[in-house]
């Protein structure tokens, strides 16, 4: 099975590359992890991130045939060879598959990504009702993989002002907690122009979410929140 | 590189790990205005932490009556009674409170009908002492550990923690009178070293699970802080108790949950029968996991395994529906179908025991602190050292840890920790001074990686494989006097070979090669620690079992052990039968 796979580090080369492998074991039912290992098996000069090797870590998030997804969970057979294995588009790349991935993070920050309580904490567990913790479902097992994110044109072209899918499906996990008691400050946060509202519901990022999590759905939620905050 | 050009940065708390041990202390310390820096070698919420399933144990009785009193019994019994008896008085004792912290956290747990938070039974649990199974396994469906660590996380934030994420740390730095003051780390983007000087230092860095070759471990839990502890001179505490999950995916490893059998699946052998009744006719399916992982290696002996193969057994799920699969345990269902193709609601899952969790460690005293013979005596402080969490031995697990109960341990003990250092910096205001010296070993081994070979000697990823397979061949589920010896020799050969690997990388940016390489060295150092000590212990204890040994020897063996990596010298101290406050659970035989 062929294998082109996007190489590049500032310290060797002036311009990024697509280099072939070739790989002829490949197993039934094995994940493009796994090729990867393999191929830096062979040379190790490639890298890319990776750890839990079964989809909850969020590591591994690389574009693939031109879509993002994590490699550890992409078996290799619903590929069609060869495989183009690049960076995931949109952040700077450090090297090969590899990119910074700190514009990313500091979205996450700045929505408040913790639960925040104003009353006297009590003694006991907040109580929360199965059905008020069933609106967590969804979004509170976000791994933080980022293809969501730089899947998406509008964060491309504003990274600096719009939120981008996966902070704003966070913002709304909190938002969404009953137990949570600054929505207000919330929602402010979220006014003007760009950073909520430059989503154009173009849904790349729901569709290519390797745990089945739907920010657009959550950009739309908090859309008519404050549409109601505002009336 | 000269130790006066590198980059110093100085904090009063220098946390190496951030998987929930390590940001359950940062935690504290931050929201107590230390100044607290937590280096991890990849993002903290990528730490192994986020891949718990089941749940955390606290008996908070929400679904049934519990009390911390048997979840202290249920501990030493499961720990096979070499848990330090004082450490898990405290851990049960904290534990609901802790659980409810989190909770306050934001960690979203499962609900019950009254709002209060959803419980699970475990393996090893009981009601009254050894009476009925008890259901104290708190859980967030089966994404607990991911819970947790992303409310951790987010705590820290909101606390302003200072993050060196993707930074490995290489080794402690030691002063005069061996007092830790800080470590030597690599960023991983830009290949430099950095010096973090601090007044402490803890580690947080996670198990060895990548020692064998099947493991349900992620591939970053080399045993890192283990390896720096031994070179720092420090002895590692009972490395031959590792546990063997009875319920990994055959020939892959991918965990399944005990909290798969807590919400009532249960294993079948090739005839279909339900065979841990006849090992546990109490507990079954949810006996302690030494127990259901060497019944099942004897039913395969045995000829009774499923598939062509006869290599595994089964896990049946689909009797509990639809519906509570896809509530309670969505995740396992997700692992299943993306790596067997088996959708759980249809058929059952073809399990193997597989290599999990690292029941020795740093050894500690319950405050965290690093504890080891020195002048004085066996429990001797290291100054300016703690550790927690899966790289330490407290010990609350002794020879075999009860599931749920290593979440636990991570946020008690982080806590206690961060509490401890908190008083030890309100008398400790200064740094001391780093004597030139201490930060060449350090040094050293990223210089070792830059020595180019003649290219034909074995890459890091073949030597890396050997010594997995051997682990598993030579000090796996069952084990003998003379597999054992052979293992203790082919690991030594291995790490003779490593001093002909190289590399072919000397780049800075982002060298995964050399993280790596770095990482076999540690690997070989824990599984050294482990086969040396597991060869050396003459019994049969829980995790550790010897066909040569059958029994548990309570005159001879009823004692830690310590290993040194000089030499490979192994002493031992005894277990703290004492508690805090109840009286002593003294050694009975274990049945389930
Ligand atoms: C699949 C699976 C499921 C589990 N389920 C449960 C469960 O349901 N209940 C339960 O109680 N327990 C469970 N456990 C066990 C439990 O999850 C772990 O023991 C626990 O999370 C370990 O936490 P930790 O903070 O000690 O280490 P980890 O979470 O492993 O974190 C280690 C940290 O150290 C850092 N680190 C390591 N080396 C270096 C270095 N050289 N330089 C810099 N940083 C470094 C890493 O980056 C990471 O941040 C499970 C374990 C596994 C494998
Ligand atoms: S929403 Fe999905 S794609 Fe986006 S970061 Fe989270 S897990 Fe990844
Ligand atoms: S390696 Fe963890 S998500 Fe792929």
């Amino acid at each position: 099975m062929r294998f082109s796979i996007y190489r590049y580090s500032a310290e060797q080369d002036a311009e990024p590359r697509m280099q072939s492998y070739e790989l002829a074991d490949i197993g039934a039912d094995m994940m493009l992890l796994e090729a990867l290992l393999k191929i830096k098996a062979i040379d190790e000069t490639l890298s890319f991130r990776r750890s839990c090797g079964e989809g909850v870590c969020g590591s591994d998030a690389v574009n693939i045939n031109g879509r993002n997804g994590l490699a550890c969970i992409t078996p290799l057979a619903s590929l069609t060879a060869p495989i183009e294995v690049r960076p995931v588009p949109g952040l700077p790349v450090i090297r090969d598959l590899v990119v910074d991935m700190e514009p990313f993070y500091r979205q996450y920050r700045a929505v408040k990504p913790y639960l925040t309580v104003t009353d006297p904490i009590p003694e006991i567990e907040f109580r929360q009702t199965p059905q008020e913790r069933d609106k967590l479902d969804g979004l509170y097992e976000c791994i933080l993989c980022g293809a969501c994110s730089t899947s998406c044109p509008s964060f491309w072209w504003n990274p600096d002002k719009f939120l981008g899918p996966a902070a704003l499906l966070q913002a709304w996990r909190f938002l969404a907690d009953s137990r949570d008691q600054i929505a207000d400050e919330r929602l402010s946060d979220m006014e003007g122009a760009y950073k909520l509202f430059r989503c154009h519901t173009i849904m790349n990022c729901a569709e290519v979410c390797p745990k089945g999590l739907n920010p657009t759905k959550a950009i739309g939620n908090i859309k008519q929140l404050m549409l109601k905050r505002s009336i | 590189m000269q130790v006066g050009q590198i980059e110093r940065r100085k904090f009063d708390t220098l946390v190496i790990g951030a998987g929930g041990g390590g940001l359950r202390a940062s935690m504290q310390l931050a929201q107590a205005d230390a100044d607290v820096a937590v280096v991890s070698k990849v993002f903290p919420t990528r730490s192994h932490t986020v891949a718990a399933q089941g749940g955390i144990n606290a008996a908070l009785a929400n679904v049934m009556p519990d009390n911390w009193h048997w979840h202290m019994y249920d501990t030493i019994k499961g720990s096979d009674y070499l848990g330090d008896q004082d450490a898990i008085e405290y851990m049960c004792r904290a534990a609901s409170r802790l659980v409810i912290e989190l909770e306050h956290a934001g960690v979203p747990f499962s609900r019950l009908d009254d709002g209060s938070i959803y419980q699970r039974p475990f393996g090893g649990q009981s009601q009254n002492f050894g009476g009925e199974q008890a259901a104290r396994t708190c859980a967030a469906a089966d994404r607990t550990g991911h819970a947790i660590l992303h409310a951790l996380y987010q705590q820290n934030i909101r606390a302003k923690t200072h993050f060196f994420d993707e930074y490995f740390a290489l080794d402690l730095i030691k002063g005069e009178d061996d007092q830790v003051l800080g470590a030597v780390v690599l960023s991983i983007a830009t290949g430099e070293p950095l010096i973090i000087e601090a007044k402490t230092t803890l580690l947080a860095t996670g198990g060895a699970g990548q020692i064998f070759r099947t493991n349900t471990n992620a591939m970053i839990n080399t045993g890192d802080g283990l390896a720096m502890a031994l070179r720092a001179d420090i002895p590692l505490q009972d490395m031959e108790f590792f546990q063997f999950h009875p319920t990994g995916i055959a020939g892959k490893g991918m965990l399944i949950s005990e909290g798969v059998r807590g919400e009532g699946g249960y294993l079948l052998n090739a005839d279909g029968e339900r065979f841990m009744e006849r090992y546990a006719p109490n507990a079954k399916d949810l006996a302690s996991r030494d127990v259901v992982s060497r019944s099942i290696a004897i039913e395969i002996r045995e000829g009774r395994g499923c598939g062509p193969n006869r290599d595994h057994v089964l896990l049946k799920v689909d009797h509990l529906g639809a519906d509570v699969i896809k509530k309670r345990l969505p995740g396992i269902r997700d692992i299943a179908m993306t790596f067997t193709h088996i959708d759980p609601i249809e058929a059952p899952i073809p399990v193997y025991p597989t290599a999990h969790y690292t029941m020795g460690g740093i050894p500690t005293n319950r405050f965290g602190q690093v504890v080891a013979p020195m002048r004085h005596g066996a429990e001797e402080a290291t100054p300016g050292l703690y550790a927690v969490g899966e790289c330490a031995c407290v010990s609350v697990h002794g020879a075999n840890r009860l599931g749920g109960n290593s979440l636990l341990d991570i946020v008690v003990f982080g806590r206690a920790a961060g509490n401890h250092i908190i008083e030890f910096l309100g008398s400790n205001r200064y740094h001391q001074s780093l004597p030139k010296r201490s930060v060449d070993q350090a040094l050293a081994r990223l210089a070792r990686w830059e020595r180019k070979g003649s290219g034909d000697g074995e890459s890091v990823t073949e030597l890396r494989a050997t010594l997995q397979q051997t682990m598993e061949e030579y000090c796996g589920v069952f084990r003998t006097d003379d597999v054992l010896q052979q293992g203790v020799e082919k690991v030594l050969e291995i790490e003779q070979r490593l001093e002909d690997v190289t590399i072919h990388d000397h780049s800075r940016i982002f060298n995964t090669a050399r993280i790596e390489a770095m990482e076999l060295e540690n690997l070989i150092d824990n599984a050294l620690a482990t086969v040396v000590s597991a060869h050396a212990r003459q019994e049969s204890r829980s995790a550790h079992s010897r066909v040569d040994f059958p029994e548990r020897d309570d005159e001879h063996w009823l004692k830690h052990s310590l290993y040194y990596k000089e030499g490979q010298r192994l002493d031992y101290k005894p277990v703290r039968m004492k508690p805090l406050s109840v009286e002593s659970f003294p050694p009975k035989p274990r049945v389930y």
